[in-house]
């Protein structure tokens, strides 16, 4: 078990290979270097003391307890929202019947639905949420629509705050906050509408939005280099900030990786969840009588990108975001409207605190 | 604010249920037109159960298995806290231990035996491995176990705990608080150094365990193992386990619930307490220098498992529950903590039917006691202040009085000696009438005698002359 006549094998960590079994125990003479910053006591190890285990550690601990990821998706009917969650997560996440003689109806007023489910891959556990709005942008006259949006957003927020000011807390406490909000633009080509502007521009205060351009198969790689120019100096000029946001950088490997993807924003995507046959493989795509579009081809749409985003680098960032930043500043807001009449007692709980209004 | 948040599991039931017979799930959710509240969450707080989800089968690879190596790469990025505290008598090797244990020199000189009380000391080191970066504080209890009188030592251990967690605490409750880059001091892991007298537990350390083991999590070690023989070490384990266990003493229980460690950590705690034997020196064993005390009997290898228990406690300590150390820290004794802070200053949670936000409510309720606690203090010392002035002006007053009297009395001597001057005055200007009167009187006379005088001796010539004549 504690293998002390094995050598040892390299340092880095090999994601998801290594286990217990396998640390040896030797100390090799080695010396890593230590990048002490100023100010702190750096020491050099003599020899192989297994700090490294502790991602492991980590590792098993999130993968027992599981991940919650809550999406919403926001678009006008008729963009494929709920084909495109159905092609994010390779399942049906979201039934639609789509029979013959049957016609969805657009409701009345714009409702909220949240559809929860339990997904597992390689052993990582994780519950999804996706937040559905049929009804927006739909009706005549659309002042407000946002409106029950931002109010689930902020109760959200609201349930999980007074969670965590309870006396006796719970261990871990559900995270039902909204990580990221998938944004369709319909694709028009030209720019963006006053109610897309409206939206983003309140919503990107509180909550991750990630702008994307419905049903692109319409529009030409020409159009669409275009339609995304416009787009993005439409967001400049309004001072929307998409996600990744560009204050929030920690260093400049994150502002690189950062900067290609804000030259990207908004993806062009095609969701499809119907595979059909393409030199001899099976593909997810739509198949029209010019051609078969391939969903997950970068050549043919950026579903690829966005799902990469989403789900496979950006997933626990998304997640740190909503709770470092928007939660936060939520908080912020929350705590300062019950302290507004007087302020804090000397001897209070409460530090110093500047009015901030973020909406 | 609150909209009414049903407890969803049903809707989600029904959701299912209705999309499954093929209805419009918009339509089936059973909400009138126009009303605009969230539909109702498909998990209900606090139900562990995921009977109401469903689980999806996957058709293809979505991706998020690399969900754990993003977390992992973010916390590697941010650095790792690990905070020890150990806690043992001077001399017993506390500092050779945490050198052995981190294959490093920490700077440290011995501390002396004649300090007046316990004192807490805290160093922080940065390690580096690979590609992972430890923030390392080792605190130190200097003069543990050398004063006379014992009955404190334990105190300024509480309290060093005690801060650590207010610390985190007020940081926790600031409105702006930025905990995701906080510096957690709170001590993860306590080693307790027990002597090796071979007998049994000192009611010093006893009591100091006592008291320590609902804050932080208790690992004892036997030090300086070497003294002791393998069949007396045994014996002395077993006979300290059960006098932890008799006195109710909850030391650090090894998670034994994750398959993948919980064998090696069963397997781990029926050694306890390890017997640990410290040593930063190398001596040749064979053709390696390895790690171990040289005694004219014979060579004590520190990572030999048949003659100490160092690697077991390494690999314990660091290898395989580092981080179960760090939850068990945050989850359990800082929110035991916390709970007792703030129900001692007064905050409850709230019962079904009052008002949701009870924090601040209670902030409320604070504010105007304190507000009216302020406004009585302030009315007392008014008070207090109106009656001293009236007493120093009555003082005043009287002082006022007794001077002007003073004054009368004086105006009126000073009158009376006047006049008692003028009166002498008189006196002495009648006398010195009376005397130039005396005087000018005198003088006639005088002048008178004088020329009857002459008259006469003139008259006596003129008879003499008149004689011979």
């Amino acid at each position: 078990m504690h293998g002390r006549e094995k050598t040892k094998e390299g340092s880095s960590l090999v994601p998801g290979c290594t286990s217990m079994e396998e640390k040896p125990g030797q100390p090799a003479p080695e010396e890593t270097p230590s990048n002490a910053p100023p100010g702190t006591v750096g020491r050099e190890l003599f020899g192989y003391v297994g700090i490294e285990a502790v991602l492991d550690q980590m590792r098993i601990k999130t993968m027992k307890t599981g991940f919650e990821f809550n999406i919403m998706v926001v678009g006008q009917s008729g963009l494929g929202k709920s084909t495109m969650v159905n092609t994010l997560f390779k399942s049906k996440v979201s039934r639609k019947p789509t029979g013959p003689g049957y016609e969805e109806r657009i409701p009345q007023t714009m409702q909220l639905q949240s559809v929860t489910h339990v997904i597992v891959e390689k052993g990582v556990k994780m519950k999804l949420t996706v937040t559905d709005t049929p009804g927006f942008g739909d009706q005549i006259n659309n002042e407000n629509c946002w409106d029950p949006i931002v109010k689930y957003i902020k109760e959200q927020y609201e349930k999980y705050l007074r969670e965590e000011i309870l006396i006796s807390r719970k261990r871990k406490i559900p995270d039902t906050r909204v990580h990221s909000c998938v944004y369709f633009v319909p694709p028009t080509g030209h720019w963006l509408r006053p109610l897309d502007l409206e939206f983003m521009r309140r919503l990107s205060k509180i909550v991750n939005v990630v702008p994307v351009i419905a049903k692109a198969d319409t529009l030409t790689l020409e159009e669409r280099a275009e339609f995304k120019q416009r787009i993005q100096e439409d967001l400049k000029a309004h001072g929307i900030n998409v996600y990744p946001q560009e204050d929030l950088d920690d260093d400049s490997d994150d502002r690189l990786l950062n900067k290609k993807i804000r030259d990207k924003i908004p993806f062009a995507v095609v969701g499809a969840d119907t595979e059909h046959q393409v030199n001899g493989k099976r593909v997810l795509g739509r198949r029209t009588k010019w051609g078969i579009i391939e969903v997950e081809n970068p050549a043919h749409c950026e579903f690829p990108l966005l799902r990469d985003l989403l789900i496979r680098s950006h997933l626990q960032d998304l997640k740190d975001v909503t709770h470092n930043v928007h939660y936060e500043s939520y908080r912020v807001q929350r705590l300062n409207e019950s302290n507004q009449l007087a302020p804090s007692p000397a001897a209070g709980l409460l530090g110093k605190h500047e009015m901030e209004s973020n909406l | 604010m609150a909209g009414p948040l049903q407890p969803g599991g049903h809707v989600a039931a029904a959701l299912s249920q209705a999309e499954r017979a093929g209805v419009e799930p918009s339509c089936s959710s059973a909400r009138p037109a126009g009303e605009r509240d969230a539909a109702g969450m498909a998990v209900a707080v606090g139900r562990p159960s995921n009977d109401d989800l469903r689980n999806l089968s996957l058709s293809g690879h979505v991706g998020f298995d690399s969900l754990p190596d993003q977390l992992v790469n973010k916390s590697t990025s941010q650095g790792f806290c690990f905070n020890i505290l150990c806690v043992g008598e001077t001399g017993i090797g506390k500092s050779t231990l945490m050198d052995t244990l981190f294959n490093t020199k920490f700077e440290s000189d011995p501390a002396t035996h004649n300090e007046p009380g316990v004192r807490l000391k805290a160093r922080s080191y940065e390690l580096q491995e690979s590609n992972v970066r430890l923030k390392l504080t080792i605190v130190d209890t200097v003069g543990f176990g050398d004063q006379i009188n014992k009955d404190d030592s334990y105190k300024p251990i509480v309290e060093y705990i005690d801060t650590q967690f207010e610390a985190y605490l007020q940081e926790e409750l600031k409105i702006k608080r930025s905990l995701f880059n906080y510096h957690d001091t709170r001590i993860h892991a306590c080693l307790y150094f027990i002597a090796p007298t071979g007998h049994s537990l000192k009611s010093l350390d006893l009591v100091t365990m006592k008291k320590l083991d609902s804050k932080v999590n208790i690992i004892p070690i036997i030090a300086k193992a070497d003294t002791i023989a393998k069949n007396e070490l045994h014996k002395f384990k077993s006979k300290i386990m059960s006098e932890l266990v008799s006195n109710g003493v909850q030391i650090y229980q090894f998670p034994t619930d994750e398959e993948t460690v919980a064998e090696i950590n069963a397997t781990m705690s029926v050694h306890l307490p390890f017997a640990v034997v410290g040593s930063t020196e190398e001596v040749k064993i064979g053709n390696k220098m390895t790690k171990a005390r040289q005694y004219p009997w014979g060579v004590v290898q520190v990572e030999n498992e048949n003659h100490c228990d160092f690697v077991k406690l390494r690999e314990m300590l660091i290898r395989v529950n580092m981080e179960d150390l760090r939850e068990q820290t945050h989850t359990r004794h800082y929110e035991l903590y916390r709970r007792c802070k703030l129900e001692e200053m007064g905050f409850k949670d709230t019962d079904p039917d009052s008002k949701p936000f009870s924090l601040q409510e209670t902030y409320e309720a604070k504010r105007n006691e304190f507000l009216g606690e302020l406004q009585k203090k302030e009315e007392e010392m008014r008070q207090m202040f109106v009656m001293r002035v009236k007493e120093k002006e009555a003082e005043l007053k009287e002082a006022e009085k007794d001077l002007h009297e003073k004054f009368d009395h004086l105006k009126r001597t000073h009158q009376e000696e006047k006049k008692k001057v003028e009166d002498k005055k008189k006196e002495l200007e009648e006398e010195l009438t009376n005397f130039q009167k005396k005087k000018a009187a005198a003088q006639l006379l005088q002048s008178q005698a004088q020329q009857a005088g002459s008259q006469q001796t003139k008259k006596d010539k003129d008879k003499k002359n008149a004689s011979f004549t």
